[in-house]
Formats: structure tokens, sequence, C-alpha cells
């Protein structure tokens, strides 16, 4: 399924911001439902979590860019996470992440020429006994194979 | 009645098609016409057999997996007519797998519907509480250090004395956290536990702050597991509607709430201190301790921060458990512990026992060795920062002192397995990389030394000054471990000197060894 998300807006993002504002320490709570509203975190709406959150633009910032999760920009229509870490590395995943960078002829953490998919390496889903496993725009699949990873990314590119 | 069909909701199962399954045997029983229930559960954690489903019939729930949505029809037609069927794994309880674990933790895993509270209730469930409701502060605690419970996310600090701790300090506000951000790559049963059996989690650290007196507590999971974050939410709000969280709890005079914080994909943010400040809404910067969290933690109060699974064992020992589960375990390390088998490995998943099982126990005669039938060559034991074991320390007990004095640690209680096809190298080069990547920069040993352990383990790889630049690995390493300020940096030297140590043989230019490995 392909994630909708609505365009940036200044009045909406004002809007998530104030939903949250009574919570302590709502920074990340900010962050995550801008993103999950815009597809990432548009640049404006660090000043605007500032002024709410009475911080300076510079502390909002650092959070923003502290955490691997918040996008600057926004992903491509899909976006394929491949995990990395030791138990997926025992069962093949090395390899299979190569195939993928092959097979999209681009890099971790890059997005395709036609802005279709974005491929990013995610360090460890808790899939560890179905390694490797994988996470298609918030969908989890476990026990890949270059098959499977085909498949995934066949329907990724579609 | 309706024949009741439980279908697990495990993220895991989930992966390996558990939707694809529910929806093929719903589609099956409309078309054949018979009635069906179908109850979303956890998983038992036998994942090489999931999607693992399972009927209610007057001997118990029988099992049948591992299915495929093709396998739906057949399966129900044996279930209806209680006939034979290749996939039929008999009673659920009798999979020697299963019966040969001790599962207190892990007790209703599996078992329960995740979202109901009277499902919960209906299998022993608030029973801790509500005996914790009738003790005074002193004796809650007396019953968690009796039970000998440590701190399950790694460190093994006494449950008891931490809870103590934060009892004597007196402030106006104190708080709960529960340590959800399972980053340990080969642990899962935090996971297992939040999709599976959510409220034995909150019922643990409703009873801890009961002990302490706390009125607030937060629950910080990993963004990695947006299904464990909507079970958790899903089984707070279930909680607050049936008077388990909020005002007056239970009719009692305690209030107690809970919120989940979601975590960023930041690793570091596991460590309790950058734990801390993530969910006051900064960056994930680590703390120097002192003063400990239990003094001054979250926004500065005390705070009792456990490991989600050192809560989940709570409502046990609350409800009577505390002998029976010191009875359990070896030397200093008393109880169960929730082991989760993963990696290259034959019959992966969640095996609860007693402490003092050898590691070769779980990884060849439990584990069944590799899936790819390859021999087993190295295991990495407690995440990340875990040391590599070779086949020689299968003899170690799964103890937190056994395996500090191999140089290594339980952790979480993962272990990840490698065939002989691993590159130890490799590995020990990743550890580095990872800490890199996730270093929060506070301290010089972990942001500088990580970086440099990467260009060095490269230069042996390239057959560079091999001696020289191993022993500037080692020295780099004891620097990393004396002079971090966590256990990030501090515990990256785990598997880099145990793959020194273990496997010498990879370090250094093997033209042969490297291309199989490629």
């Amino acid at each position: 399924m392909t994630p909708v998300y609505e365009p940036w807006d200044a009045a909406r993002g004002a809007e998530i911001i104030a939903e949250h504002s009574h919570l302590e320490g709502a920074t990340l709570v900010m962050l995550h439902a801008l993103q999950e509203a815009f597809g990432y975190v548009p640049e404006p709406a660090i000043p605007l979590i500032a002024s709410a959150l009475n911080l300076s633009r510079a502390e909002v910032h650092g959070v923003f860019t502290f955490y691997h999760d918040f996008r600057r920009e926004p992903a491509a229509k899909h976006v394929l996470k491949l995990c990395r870490a030791e138990a997926c590395q025992a069962a093949g995943g090395d390899a299979l992440a190569a195939h993928a960078e092959a097979r999209l002829g681009i890099g971790m953490g890059n997005t395709t020429a036609d802005n279709r998919v974005t491929l990013e390496p995610i360090y460890c889903l808790g899939l560890c006994a179905t390694a490797p496993s994988a996470m298609l725009d918030g969908r989890v699949v476990g026990r890949l194979d270059e098959a499977r990873i085909d498949a995934l990314l066949a329907e990724a590119q579609r | 009645m309706n024949v009741r069909i439980f279908v697990p909701r495990d993220a895991g199962a989930i992966a390996v098609g558990a939707d694809e399954v529910a929806l093929a045997l719903e589609r099956a029983a409309s078309s054949r016409g018979v009635a069906i229930d179908i109850v979303r559960t956890g998983s038992r954690g036998l994942y090489w057999l999931e999607p693992m489903v399972e009927v209610a019939t007057p001997q118990g729930r029988v099992a049948f997996g591992p299915l495929t949505s093709a396998d739906a029809s057949a399966v129900l037609e044996a279930v209806i007519t209680d006939g034979p069927h290749p996939l039929r794994l008999g009673v659920t309880e009798n999979i020697p797998w299963l019966k040969r674990q001790t599962r207190l933790t892990f007790a209703r895993c599996g078992v329960v519907d995740p979202r109901s509270v009277e499902d919960y209730r209906a299998h022993q469930g608030f029973k801790g509480l509500e005996r914790a409701l009738e003790l005074t502060p002193d004796a809650i605690i007396a019953d968690v250090t009796a039970s000998g419970l440590r701190g399950r996310g790694g460190a093994g600090f006494p449950t008891g004395i931490k809870w103590k701790t934060v009892a004597q300090t007196s402030a106006d506000r104190k708080y709960i956290v529960c340590n959800a951000d399972e980053g340990d790559s080969g642990t899962f049963a935090d996971r297992m536990l939040m999709e599976g059996d959510p409220f034995v989690v909150i019922e643990g650290m409703t009873i801890a702050a009961i002990a302490v007196g706390a009125a607030k507590g937060y629950i910080y999971i990993r963004s990695e597991y947006p299904h464990a974050v909507e079970a958790m939410n899903a089984a707070i709000q279930a909680a607050r509607r049936a008077g388990y969280l909020g005002e007056r709890i239970g009719g009692s005079r305690h209030s107690f709430d809970l919120e989940v914080r979601v975590g960023a994909g930041a690793y570091v943010c596991g460590e309790e201190t950058s734990m801390l400040e993530s969910i006051e809404g900064r960056r994930g910067i680590v703390r120097a301790k002192p003063p400990l969290p239990a003094h001054k933690g979250l926004f500065g109060q005390p705070t009792v921060i456990n490991n989600l699974l050192s809560f989940a064992t709570i409502p046990f020992i609350l409800a009577g458990g505390a002998k029976a589960y010191a009875e359990f375990g070896m030397g200093r390390s008393r109880g169960t512990m929730p082991i989760q088998l993963a990696g290259n490995i034959r019959y992966g998943g969640l095996f609860e026992t007693a402490f003092g099982v050898t590691l070769g126990e779980l990884v060849d005669d439990i584990g069944g060795g590799t899936f790819t039938g390859r021999p087993v060559r190295a295991v990495q034991v407690g995440g990340p920062l875990g040391a590599y074991f070779p086949r020689a320390l299968f003899d170690t007990p799964f103890d937190y002192e056994a395996f500090a004095a191999r140089d290594g640690l339980i952790g979480h209680g993962g272990i990840v397995v490698f065939d002989d096809s691993v590159d130890m190298s490799r590995q020990a080069r990743f550890a580095m990389e990872f800490c890199a990547i996730e270093s929060c920069g506070k301290c010089t040993p972990c942001r500088i030394g990580s970086t440099r352990g990467v260009e060095t383990i490269d230069k042996i790889r390239a057959g560079e000054r091999v001696a020289e630049n191993i022993a500037a690995v080692e020295d780099l390493c004891n620097t990393m471990k004396f002079g971090s300020l966590c256990a990030l940096g501090g515990f990256t030297p785990y598997p880099v000197m145990s793959a020194l140590k273990h496997f010498r043989e990879d370090f250094g230019p093997a033209p042969t060894r490297l291309e199989a490995a490629e």
C-alpha cells in the first residue's frame, strides 16, 4: 500500500504541533506526527516547534538531525528497508542487500532516478528468527531469498 | 458452537504470511459454510513453524504449521473432521520444543488475545497487582528482592535494590520508565510480549509504581516496532477503560497512568540515560552517572528504569511466586531467562528456561544447528555489543557471571548463529562500523575510536602491516572499554576482541578465505 501524504501547509503544521503541545518533552512526538502527515519534516516546521515549546530553533534542529528516522525531504513513492544487522547477516542478508542495490542501480540510502523506490538500511526489525527480513512501506517480510526480494522490488517499482 | 482458531498477529508471523493465512481460513470457512471464530494472538515463539495456527479442541489446543494460504482449505477440513494433515503438530503444549521450556514470563504469550483485558484476567492476569494492592511498598520490594530478579536489559542489576533506592528518595514526582528500545540484533522478546501479552507489562509497571510511589510511567518503544506500538497503545486504552490505569486503580488509593513514546531509529537510546533525554524531547546524548536515574532521572525526578522483560516478570513474582522464581537458576542468576535463538538457525525462536543451560545445548540441541546445514562456526551472544563465541566455549552455562568470566555477556538474551562461511574480521569491522553509526558523540573513545577501528581493521583485511595494526586495534579496544561513558563504546570491544582472540586466522591476508566468504 502506497502511503499518502499531505502537501506541506504551515497552518496544518501548526495545528499538528498544537495537538501535542500539552505533553511533557514533546519534541520527538511532534516530529513524528509531522513526518506522518507530510512524509518528511519540512524546514519551516522547525521554528514552529521551537516557538510552541519555547526552545531555540537550533535546539529543535539538533534533535531533528540526531535521529535517523526523520527526513528533511520526501522519500520516494515506496520505501524498502533492508535489515543489515547481525542476525540477518548470518542468514545471507549481505548478499541480498547487494542484489537489491544492483537491481535498483543505487546504493543504500538512495532513491532511484524515477523516484519510485528509496532503499534504506535498518538495524534490526526484531524478526531475527525469520531472517533475513525487510520492511516495504511499513509491511514486514521475513525469510527473504532472491525470489522474494525480486518480488518486493517488482512491487515497489510498479 | 463456532470453531475457535488462533492465528498469531505477531510481527514475526505476519512477516511470513499470518495475515494471508487468517484471510484464507475465513474464505475457506465461508465457502464451506462453517462458522469459525478467528482469534489473533501473539506468537508461541516457534518461528520455524510460523505461521502456526491453533484450534481449540477438548484435548487442548492443536497446532498446525507452517501454513501458507494455500493450505487453509485442507487444514480447515482436517479441523472439522478431526482428520489427519501433514502439517498437524498435535497438542501445542506437547510439542517437545515448547514442553521443555519453563515459561513464567512468557506463560501467556501466544495463548491469550492481546487486545482483551477479560482474557488476560481469565489467565491469571492482574493477580500480582491485586496482591500488591494489599501489601505495603516495603513488602512488595521485599518480594522482588527475594525473587533474585536482575535487570533483563543486560546489566543484571538487582531489581529490588533499584526499586528500594527510588522508594527511599523523597520527591513530589517519581516516574516509571520501561525500556522497550530492543535494538540488539538477535533479540525480539520485548516485541513478542508487547504484541502477545501487553497487559503483563502494564501490570508490572503498575506494581513498580505502587512500590515506589510514582504516578506516571512511560514505555519507550523503538520505531522499528510499529506492531508493538499499536498493540501497547491498544492495551493501555483497554486497561484504562477497565480501571487498571488512571485514577484509583482497582478501587485503591493509587493512581497511575502510562504513555507510549516512540523512538526514532537511534540505537544508543536503549542506554538508559540517553533514553531519558529522548523522552524529554532532546538528542539522545548519554548522561554521566552519578547522579543515578534512581535519584535524578526523568525530568530530574527519581525514576525506576527497567527493561521490559524485568517488568513483565514482576506479576508472576508478586502473585506469590517469589520463592518459586528464586528456586530456578544457578549461582547469582536466579529464575528464568527468555532466550532468543536467531540468525542462521534451524529451530529459531523464543526459549524461556532456567539459567544454567549451556550455550552448546541452546545452539546444537535446542536450536538444531544452522538452517543452511553447514557447521556452526561462531555465535554472538548479547547483541551487537556481545562477544563472539567459538564452539570451544560451548560448555559456557547461560549465567551472567559465567559469561563475564569468558569475556562475554548475556545481554538481553539474544543468540545469533553463524555458519562456517562467516568472515570474522568482517564481523569485527561491522561492530566498529555500527558503533560509529550509532555513537551519540559525547565521549571521544566511542566517537573517534569506532571510526579509527573501522579504518584499522580495513588495513588488516588488506594485509597492511597486520601484526602492528592488530596491536593497534587491541590498544584501541582497551581505550574504548575503559574510557567510554556508556556501554556502546565500552562494549563494542567485546565482539572485536573476541573475534580477534578466537578467530585470529580470519585477520590478515588470506586470499582463499576472503574469496570463499565473498
